[in-house]
């Protein structure tokens, strides 16, 4: 007791001293930019923390948000995005759909090359998208290339990869056949499955061409150093068509995977960009930061699933509808949270022209949803003296922790169920979770893979790997079969939209927020915008000039 | 010759305990629940069984015991699972120099200042020199280095702007000062303690008395008399600094973010990447045998009461 006493007062010695350094700024400014604002710095280097290594650079086999950033800036496919998320041709400089929106046909830009100086050609991409889906490959995502004509048998190892519907007309125009229309087929071109390698250096040294040594990429950027876990750094390709765009000369990625480490070498200026901020830290940021605080809607959902398939909530929609509606999901966010989360009381998270249909009782104010939810409640066969008595299940953190005391605590108050909460560590509740035997209620969040509802929608399809919740309804899968058959507009949305009705009224999930995208970004990097799956190209930034003015 | 056959003894004895060690960690690794190839993202279950079987995975785990210490054998500590382009072996010869400079730095200054420390407030008993320098020894001890890490980084990094927050940057001095420190304090406070405690002790042995009594110059009875039984205990305890500072470096280099082998192996933990756990715990137990062999050694030629044949 003594010692923690002693550690204390050291402690707080300390801390008073630490911030007395940063009062400096009440006479010095920070001009950024010079007189114009776009002055731009003598060096341009860019340093952002990518939360963890990414596992490969191999794009077909990367898997996680870390290695997507990096693959962002070190190849290009067929489309590219800009800084606001909008896509854009990339190496194929026009493409275009047959009527029935089955056969793309790319046409590959003539000033495309690799960072070797070889050309880009047609033959390229169906080299990489045959090695994307081959199973020898050993691939984790190749199940994002399903929409391809054979993709899936292919996969599964079925059919050889040679009978996959891409083929080569010439250099220059590459032919992509689908199984159906795919009207996100698009934005899947932008996913690093989709990105080409360069043919001869990964027939020559195998599994190891992603060694900087050896690795020949055709983005903005080369990979010229990667110390595990230390720092990737890149280095401007000037192969690239573009690169007559390119301001920056250096992108270090480090992989902090502590956020609050991330904030000290931010607040240091050892770092220009974190990739999250620590959720404990959020009010001092806010207070101290704001300037410099970005968040931004992101295509992701957090929910509370059912187990479905086990009873109490097997057939028992009634159960599920309360335990939904007694949620205050406002407090979750701007209480618990209070990053700027967004309450949902839909699945899917808007994007572009879908907007989820919020069921009626969300106009509901919290006191009548909580009366319905101790009618339905009543009907389920539970009352305050015969209480439900559940356990929610989520991965050790400390932000789920909150939100699911929350979450109890709600439930406690207004139907009087008693909850248990119980944490895992995040590989033993993947495999919980998975399955399905002792989970009751579990937690689960989703960013979606590419900008469609349907990389939500097909979570809760019944035959769906990562539909945890077990949710069988033969009407859903039947919309979402109809969707998929559908080329682009309203009435493949409203399929969806129609599917996400249905399953809203069954409630095998419990939508609770959707999430944000939060960074720090120094006020001298320009040209990043926020955009809702928080892609973030190096090759829009710029480093703006700084001076310190005194100001006395 | 004694001291040689000693040493090949106790070099054969550490290959039962290495195999032990080997053997334990390879079904704790495997009973951890979850695997490398669960994913928030799930596997489609054809795709998972490829995997599976291109890292051996589909076989009885005892087979897979085989095969790992076959391997082992001929050097071959199997691919990474996490990073998915590197071998165990080429990760452990990245990581490993990290880890070993932070190590020598640290107990090299743990060493230094802990007996010097120790020493002055020895010397100077019950002053107070000797009570402040302990005051402060006991909170280097007391103070874990996930609170002094970040304290020390608030103050010298963020608040007077002197040294970086983290990274390596290939080793250099400024970015070792702050890690280095961190790992090295509570080792420090501790040999202190270690050597003024013991050089009380030895100050008021008799053989010393006799000494002063035979009018010897301090110089000489601290030089030759009372160094070497002082410093007894302190080298008997580097075999547990050791074991502790390569435990305290996975919180340090988390902390700094140095890529060294403390955090690869929290990461292979982490991430189930059985190839990386084996090898660094492997690794591990190879040098920390190696060392506690080192330091019996030593203590032999320090104190020849103790005979090495007993």
């Amino acid at each position: 007791m003594k010692n923690r006493i002693t550690t204390l007062m050291f402690g707080l010695i300390l801390f008073g001293c630490g911030p007395s350094g940063d009062n400096e700024t009440t006479t010095k400014q920070l001009l950024v930019g010079g007189a114009s604002g776009t002055e731009l710095a003598v060096d341009q280097v860019f340093r952002k923390n990518n939360g963890s290594d990414p596992g490969t650079l191999d794009p077909h086999r990367a898997e996680g948000v870390p290695a997507s950033n990096v693959l962002r800036d070190l190849y290009e496919g067929l489309v590219s995005e800009e800084a606001n998320g909008n896509y854009i041709p990339g190496v194929a400089e026009s493409w275009t759909i047959s009527d029935d929106g089955k056969t793309y046909r790319f046409k590959i830009r003539d000033n495309a090359f690799w960072s070797n100086g070889d050309r880009i050609v047609a033959e390229d991409f169906v080299f990489s998208l045959r090695r994307s889906v081959d199973p020898q490959t050993l691939s984790n995502y190749s199940s994002m290339l399903y929409p391809i004509k054979n993709a899936r048998g292919v996969v599964l190892g079925k059919l050889s990869p040679d009978v996959l519907g891409v083929s080569a007309e010439g250099d220059k125009i590459l032919v992509i056949q689908l199984e159906e229309p795919t009207p996100y087929f698009i934005s899947l071109l932008t996913h690093s499955t989709t990105y080409p390698v360069h043919p001869p250096s990964v027939k020559k040294h195998g599994s190891a061409f992603t060694r900087p040594e050896n690795m020949i990429s055709n983005g903005a950027f080369t990979l010229s150093n990667w110390r595990i876990q230390d720092y990737i750094l890149l280095t401007r390709n000037e192969k690239y068509w573009d690169d007559a765009n390119t301001t920056l000369s250096e992108v270090y990625y480090y992989p902090l995977d502590n956020p609050d480490a991330s904030l000290r070498r931010y607040r240091a200026n050892e770092l220009d960009f974190t990739d999250t901020t620590p959720s404990e830290q959020l009010p001092w940021i806010k207070k101290n930061l704001n300037d410099e605080l970005n968040i931004t809607p992101y295509f992701g959902s957090y929910y509370y699933g059912f187990n479905n398939t086990k009873p109490p909530f097997k057939d028992n929609p009634q159960l599920r509808m309360a335990l939904s509606l007694a949620v205050n999901r406002s407090i979750i966010t701007d209480v618990v949270l209070g990053a700027g989360q967004i309450p949902a009381f839909t699945f899917v998270p808007p994007v572009k022209e879908y907007q989820g249909k919020k069921p009626t009782w969300a106009n509901l104010t919290q006191e009548e949803r909580e009366s319905l939810a101790m009618d339905f409640y009543l009907q389920a066969g539970y009352s305050k003296s015969k209480p439900l008595s559940i356990e929610i299940i989520y991965n050790t953190s400390e932000n789920h922790k909150r939100v699911a005391l929350a979450v109890a605590s709600m439930w406690k108050k207004v139907l009087g169920v008693e909850t248990k909460l119980r944490n895992q560590e995040w590989k033993v509740f993947l495999e919980t979770r998975r399955l399905q035997e002792e989970t009751e209620i579990f937690r689960g969040g989703w960013i979606g893979d590419y900008d469609d509802p349907y990389t939500f929608s097909e979570l809760l399809h019944s035959e769906n790997e990562m539909n945890h919740s077990g949710y069988e309804s033969a009407e859903y899968d039947a919309l979402l079969k109809s969707a998929s058959l559908k080329p682009a507009g309203k009435d493949r949305l409203n399929d969806l939209l129609q599917a996400e009705q249905i399953m809203l009224n069954d409630m095998p999930v419990i939508p609770l927020y959707f999430y944000v995208s939060q960074h720090l970004i120094k006020p001298w990097v320009s040209g990043l915008e926020g955009n809702v799956m928080d892609h973030h190209y190096s090759k829009y930034v710029k480093i703006l000039k700084t001076e310190t003015i005194s100001s006395e | 010759m004694s001291n040689f056959r000693f040493v090949v003894g106790r070099f054969l004895g550490a290959i039962p305990t290495l195999l032990i060690l080997i053997c334990l960690a390879f079904f704790l690794v495997k009973a951890a629940p979850g695997g490398p190839f669960d994913f928030e993202r799930s596997l489609p279950e054809e795709v998972e069984a490829n995997l599976r079987a291109a890292y051996n995975l589909d076989e009885p785990v005892y087979l897979q015991l085989v095969k790992y210490i076959g391997d082992l054998l001929q050097g071959d500590f199997g691919p990474s699972f996490q990073y998915r382009d590197y071998t165990v072996t080429e990760l452990i010869s990245t990581g490993f120099p990290v880890s070993l400079r932070l190590g020598v730095a640290a107990i090299l200054l743990a060493l230094f200042f802990g007996s010097l420390i120790g020493s002055v407030a020895a010397l100077n008993q019950n002053s107070k020199l000797d009570y402040s320098v302990m005051f402060f020894g006991m909170i280097g001890i007391s103070i874990p280095n996930f609170v002094m890490a970040p304290l020390l980084v608030l103050f010298f990094s963020i608040g007077l702007k002197a040294l970086p927050a983290g990274g390596y940057n290939g080793g250099d001095f400024y970015h070792m000062v702050l890690p280095v420190i961190s790992l090295a304090l509570p080792q420090m406070a501790y040999i202190a303690r270690l050597t003024r405690g013991s050089m009380i002790e030895v100050l008021s042995s008799n053989f010393v008395r006799t000494a002063k009594a035979q009018g010897l110059s301090t110089r000489t009875i601290l030089l030759s008399h009372v160094l070497k039984p002082t410093f007894l205990p302190v080298v008997s305890y580097l075999g547990p600094a050791t074991a502790a500072i390569i435990t305290g470096s996975v919180v340090v280099e988390q902390i700094f973010g140095l890529p060294g082998l403390g955090r690869y192996f929290v990461q292979g933990a982490l991430n189930r990447d059985y190839t990386l756990v084996m090898g660094v715990v492997v690794f591990y137990g190879c040098l920390i045998i190696f060392f506690n062999l080192i330091v019996d050694t030593l203590y032999g030629f320090i104190d020849p009461k103790i005979k090495q044949n007993r």
